[in-house]
């Protein structure tokens, strides 16, 4: 699918069954507010009236699989009377493997649903077991198998790596597994130990052994080459498409600062310049919408130094890399040099754009060059 | 005049000289009770916190005595650390008596006895006062030996009190009126005034503080500084209560303020004599002394664009601290800042904590240095205080270094370590005597390079808070010296280098090491850390390279996380010091600068 400039939706499913203990995103467990939730999201998508179209619908969470099938259909077609959709916008729903049927998928595809993002994470079983998902490693397979046969325009897995004890053997297998049922998209998410979640605190109680990160740097250099010798295209830190067209459109606009508007608990919201967040709490967000108020956080209206920050930063991240004039102060030929020779970057026309090792260090390519 | 009483409190630190002075003022009912702020006298946040005398202050105490006389009791306050011995001893000077307060519990200390030999030089009358006879651990009986074994006073004369509770304020005051001799001195001679003290008020320029020893000084007068030769036109006298007070003249004998126009203190000198322009004397006081700094170091802003902020601080700094040299310095790795100049390691501290503090400056301050002297092979002799400009070693014939001579009082079971740590800092010449069965005083002769290196509080641990200490400047004497160099991958750090003695030169080296190794963050390739001496690398240490930095996940509600970060970072960096592609942050420097062993 290509990318277009028109805005994105991001609805925000604050929903699963159990959580995982390396996840930082918003979600709670008490699956009985689902329907409260559903009206609230509605109402608040329809606090934003008489906005353009949009190209791409991203359903994520949470888990967005475990709505039943009223809740999906209602939501997907109320969602299409209040918004206008452009013809081929990307409608993406994320999928956890045991909730995956033949029958959902059906319904999903019925919808307008055209694209699958699997959360697969692993094919080991200690590893899925490590990571505390609800499905097994035979599961994933039967859910791929079936999502793949399914028909949908796109699917795309999630992978992750970099757990404690894994080998680079370990994690080439479970590449090739992937490789084989020959999806669109792949994102490889190195294990990172976010504040606030279980993983943070056995952590500090030293009872997670992460890989040093020379291991670190071998799985992600590892990743990359596996992938891209079977026809990806490394697009951003974490994120291989097969071709150009198949990029993940909608997650491409955060990159590259197209607006969008999300809804639900904690989803943010970008105008160009403005961003805002709702807030990070499902009964406080029920509760706000429910007296009639945008249950928005807080928001930031961004300098264009802040501006160029961001794109710099993000453009440290893939493949469009970053344009020049972005950098202030300019940076000097020898600077630019410098950095070639170190192998960071390459320079493409107006813009330097990250190399392998650039992605490798893309948190520390921006205090490099600004 | 045979009404006036001129004193001193002088006291080894914590021994409540501070508390003493606050209930002498209260006692005279300087000050009402309520307004009673406590320790009045020490008024600097740093004094307050270590309860030491930097600044000192002077006021006068009306006293009435039981047949109803009145009595002008002039308190001269004097700070209390052995960097500030000369504005001590000008102190002294301006009195006629002292207190010599000993704490009930700690006994005679080295300081204590450093001032008692002050005093005596000064020909002053003593007061012995033990104070702190409150605490349960107090012993006056065993303080009463010390007093007369170790300072050779009369036990019987020395006055019990609690300043903290207030008990025998009233037989010190009585004491000072009988004991201490009114002020001699003939008010129609020319004018001899002492400088013992200079203040700096923003709107009245230089305060200065004076004992009038002989003539008489008012309003319009004009008065001539005698060791500059500059005059100024007096604009007002007066005494010091809790606030200025002005009076009509100071007369021979009095202690009192002069504002005349003076613009900064250091347009004065302590020990300076003031005599009038018309009608000068024909000497001046005796015991003037341009103080010298002996302790040097360079400050420089943490952030470079921080120069012309951290030179108005220092400009205004110095406003109220002569005693304080600067001058411009510059270093390839901190860029601009200044070499200074200490009267010792306490000076430099408070100096430090005071641009900190009050004028809001984040400073970097290099190792702190002595003045080393080198005779060059072509006859002539460079003092360097400053490793930058050590002289090419293939020159150096020989070199010297000061000297100090260390008293240490400590109970004697400490014998054995103290001895220790004065042979490990070069001590010579060591000598001992028993002033009281139980304590001994050890005398060394001592490199200053060494004192100033964390001397004071190895002393103080080793002997678990019992010894105590005291210095005097002795001489030069001929050293091996060399200049060791720190090199963050193969660049030197030029503000991280010392001169210092051979011997001594390796251990340094690793330590420092050692420290920026843990200090200097991983970088995204290896970092060689090495001392050296001309081209020999002594020291090693390596800090390995990272392999990644990128975090996973970048999606909507990452970013402007991610910018906070960066924007965090990119502050961060404007902090740190660039040494060829090295990032080393200030903590490095503070660090690798630190002097104690933990």
């Amino acid at each position: 699918m290509n990318r277009t400039d028109l805005p994105g939706l991001y609805v925000h499913v604050p929903f699963c069954k159990t959580k995982c203990p390396y996840c930082d995103f918003y979600s709670v467990t008490d699956t009985s507010l689902v329907d409260r939730w559903c009206t609230a999201l509605l109402q608040e998508a329809r606090m934003y009236p008489g906005l353009g179209e949009f190209d791409s619908l991203y359903i994520g969470g949470g888990t967005p699989s475990l709505l039943d099938d009223r809740q999906m259909t209602e939501f997907i077609s109320a969602l299409g009377g209040i918004f206008r959709f452009a013809p081929e916008t990307e409608l993406t729903v994320e999928m956890n493997p045991d909730d995956v049927t033949r029958e959902k998928l059906g319904l999903y595809r019925s919808l307008g649903v055209n694209r699958i993002s699997l959360g697969v994470q692993s094919f080991a079983e200690d590893e899925v077991r490590f990571l505390c998902r609800r499905h097994t490693a035979q599961q994933a397979l039967s859910a791929l198998e079936a999502v793949a046969g399914a028909g949908f325009r796109e699917y795309g897995i999630d992978l992750m790596y970099g757990l404690p004890g894994q080998s680079l053997g370990a994690w080439q297998v479970t590449l090739e597994r992937a490789l084989s049922f020959d999806p669109d998209h792949l994102s490889c998410y190195q294990l990172t130990v976010e504040g606030n979640t279980p993983f943070a605190g056995m952590a500090k109680e030293g009872k997670l052994s992460m890989p040093d990160d020379a291991l670190q740097a071998g799985l992600f250099v590892k990743t990359s080459e596996c992938l891209t010798g079977a026809g990806f295209l490394h697009y951003e830190v974490s994120n291989f498409a097969r071709g150009k067209e198949r990029l993940a459109r909608h997650n491409v606009k955060y990159w590259q600062h197209t607006p969008y508007l999300g809804l639900g608990p904690s989803a943010h919201s970008f105008t160009g310049r403005k961003r805002w967040w709702n807030v990070r709490d499902v009964t406080l967000y029920l509760k706000t919408i429910h007296s009639g108020h945008m249950p928005v956080e807080g928001s930031e209206e961004l300098s264009s130094s802040q501006m160029n920050m961001e794109k710099i930063l993000c453009g440290s991240r893939t493949l469009w890399g970053i344009n020049v004039r972005d950098i202030t102060p300019p940076l000097s030929e020898e600077r630019i040099t410098g950095l070639c020779d170190s192998g960071f970057i390459t320079v493409e026309g107006q813009r330097i754009v990250p190399t392998l090792k650039g992605y490798l260090f893309a948190d520390k390519l921006p205090l490099l060059i600004s | 005049m045979k009404h006036i009483r001129n004193f001193s409190i002088i006291a080894h630190i914590d021994h409540g000289k501070s508390t003493l002075a606050d209930r002498l003022i209260q006692y005279t009912h300087l000050v009402e009770d309520r307004q009673f702020r406590d320790q009045i006298l020490d008024n600097m946040d740093i004094e307050r916190e270590r309860g030491i005398t930097i600044k000192s202050q002077t006021v006068d105490l009306p006293y009435i005595d039981e047949n109803g006389q009145e009595y002008q009791l002039n308190l001269i306050d004097t700070p209390g650390h052995v960097d500030f011995s000369y504005e001590v001893s000008r102190a002294l000077a301006s009195c006629e008596g002292v207190l010599l307060l000993v704490d009930a519990a700690q006994g005679v200390e080295a300081q204590t006895l450093g001032n008692l030999y002050a005093a005596l030089e000064h020909n002053l009358v003593i007061i012995p006062v033990i104070n702190k006879i409150d605490l349960p651990v107090a012993d006056v009986e065993r303080v009463k030996n010390e007093i007369d074994d170790e300072l050779g006073l009369d036990p019987d004369s020395a006055i019990l009190c609690s300043a903290k509770e207030g008990t025998g304020i009233e037989d010190i005051l009585k004491a000072i009126v009988e004991r201490v001799r009114p002020p001699k001195g003939d008010a129609e001679k020319p004018l001899t005034a002492l400088v013992f003290d200079a203040h700096y008020d923003s709107f009245r320029g230089t305060i200065v503080s004076c004992r009038v020893f002989d003539g008489t000084v008012k309003q319009g007068d004009t008065i001539r500084l005698m060791s500059q030769g500059t005059t100024y036109r007096v604009e007002e006298v007066g005494v010091f209560r809790l606030n200025r007070e002005p009076q009509k003249e100071l007369t021979a004998g009095m202690v009192g303020y002069i504002i005349a126009g003076i613009k900064t203190v250091s347009d004065t000198r302590i020990g300076e004599t003031i005599t009038l322009d018309t009608r000068p004397a024909p000497e001046p006081l005796p015991g003037f002394k341009d103080v010298k700094p002996v302790v040097f170091s360079s400050i420089y802003p943490i952030a470079s664009d921080d120069y012309p902020s951290l030179l108005e601080a220092l400009e205004k700094y110095k406003l109220n601290d002569a005693s304080l040299v600067y001058q411009k310095d510059s270093s390839a790795a901190l860029g601009q800042g200044f070499r200074c100049g200490y009267l010792g390691l306490l000076h430099l501290e408070i100096v430090q904590e005071r641009l900190e503090r009050e004028f809001d400056q984040s400073i970097i301050m290099t190792a702190p240095s002595v003045q080393y002297r080198f005779y060059l092979d072509d006859g002539t002799r460079l003092d360097v205080d400053n490793p930058l400009y050590y002289p090419d070693p293939g020159t150096i014939e020989r070199s010297e270094e000061p000297y100090i001579r260390a008293s240490i009082l400590i109970p004697e079971r400490y014998v054995g370590v103290v001895m220790k740590l004065c042979m490990e800092r070069r001590g010579v010449n060591s000598q001992m005597s028993y002033p009281t069965p139980g304590r001994v005083e050890v005398t060394f002769d001592l490199p200053l390079a060494e004192v100033i290196f964390d001397f004071y509080d190895r002393l103080k641990s080793i002997t678990q808070g019992y010894g105590s200490f005291d210095y005097e400047m002795i001489d030069y004497r001929e050293s091996n010296l060399v200049k060791l160099d720190i090199l963050v991958n193969g660049e030197k750090v030029d503000a991280l280098s010392i001169l210092v003695h051979r011997d001594n030169a390796r251990e340094r080296a690793v330590r420092v090491c050692e420290r920026l190794k843990n200090e200097i963050p991983r970088q995204q390739f290896k970092i060689a850390i090495q001392g050296a001496i001309g081209g020999k690398i002594i020291s090693r240490s390596t800090i390995s390279a990272y392999r990644k930095d990128v975090t996973a996940k970048c999606y909507g509600g990452d970013i402007t996380r991610k910018r906070k970060l960066l924007e965090k970072q990119k502050k961060g960096k404007k902090r740190m010091r660039i040494v060829g592609d090295v990032e080393i942050p200030q903590s490095a420097f503070l660090a690798a600068l630190k002097t104690d062993d933990e």
